[in-house]
């Protein structure tokens, strides 16, 4: 649909599926996998560099350019919020002053689970600071809330546990969350295959970030493709409203009149 | 020639001469003309700065890329 568009902070985006850049064999089926993905929004982590290796080798940002992708720089790996905002301090420096990022700050590093507490105060310093943020949350409507009070710009419920492919374990949630929350709602975590992600959209989720999901396929540039239709899929299935479940009513889809069985 | 100074890069310790700025200390570590952000004590080092900043005895300094994640 041409012109049913993710708008996040204020731009428009025609692709919903958000990737990450982790997890896969080398740079080249990085730049495969999300090229059909047809992904728009990419995410990165910032990490230390390596001194003395490679100094020769081909960067990230040289892969996916930010001239062609909207860079989305992470705070995986943060416990606190303090090392979150750091983090992303430091990505805005490496991306010229972007301000639109995306936080999730850890809370256990057996579940990744996000330490809400965390999360809502980093939120609070990074909006000050003039970031635009997206944050990775629990799928707690009320956490969502707050996180669009304290003025992020999109909220990322997980469906399941980062890496999981677990897919959607509590739907309601995720819809009480929709259907409280004005910014964006992107599903983010735990997708394992296409239909998880054609259900995200279909609960009227604006988007899927997914990383995992695509890069641990046995073919990532496939499941890319298949990730991407699902998410039009799903989008185009809420968009045209789904028919009525009637648990208790079958209706033919053939006519009645005119059977050859009924004729005298 | 004033006397080296030792400073931790990316948690690394290391012995520099004390005139060095950054630039420089970028180039010693073949980090020149890549896209990287600096930090030196918690604190954003701006590329605009990096030239004329000079490192300090002592300075903990964080040099960071883009990397593959999700």
């Amino acid at each position: 649909m041409a012109n049913d568009k993710l708008v996040v902070a204020g731009r428009a985006y025609d692709s919903r599926l958000l990737v990450g850049t982790g997890k896969y064999r080398d740079f080249d089926e990085t730049r495969r996998a999300i090229e059909a993905s047809g992904a728009q929004i990419v995410t990165v982590a910032i990490r230390r560099t390596n001194i003395g290796q490679n100094a020769n080798e081909p960067s990230l940002l040289e892969v996916l350019p930010p001239t062609r992708y909207t860079i989305l720089p992470n705070t995986a790996g943060c416990y606190t919020a303090q090392d979150a905002v750091r983090t992303l301090r430091l990505a805005r420096e490496l991306l010229d002053g972007h301000a639109l990022v995306k936080l999730e700050v850890l809370g256990d590093a057996q579940t990744l689970f996000p330490n809400m507490p965390e999360t809502l105060a980093a939120a609070k310093t990074l909006v000050a600071e003039g970031f635009q943020v997206m944050a990775y949350c629990s799928d707690d409507p009320i956490l969502a809330r707050q996180l669009e009070e304290l003025g992020c710009v999109a909220v990322m419920p997980l469906a399941s546990l980062i890496g999981s492919g677990m897919g959607i374990l509590n739907p309601w949630n995720l819809q009480i969350i929709i259907d409280r929350v004005k910014v964006p709602v992107l599903v983010d975590a735990g997708i394992g295959t296409a239909s998880d992600a054609a259900i995200a959209m279909e609960l009227g989720c604006d988007g899927v970030l997914m990383n995992t999901a695509i890069a641990k396929a046995k073919d990532p540039v496939r499941m890319a493709r298949a990730m991407k239709l699902a998410v039009e899929a799903g989008r185009e299935a809420w968009l045209a409203g789904r028919m009525a479940k009637k648990p208790y009513e079958a209706s033919p889809s053939s006519p009645e009149a005119g059977l050859i069985q009924k004729s005298a | 020639m004033s006397a080296p100074i030792h400073v931790t890069v990316n948690g690394a310790p290391r012995e520099l001469p004390a005139t060095l700025t950054f630039s420089q200390l970028l180039e010693a570590l073949a980090l020149g003309g890549r896209r990287i952000a600096v930090e030196r004590n918690g604190e954003i080092v701006p590329r605009s700065r990096l030239a004329e900043a000079r490192v300090a005895d002592g300075d903990r300094i964080e040099v960071v890329v883009a990397v593959g994640g999700g």
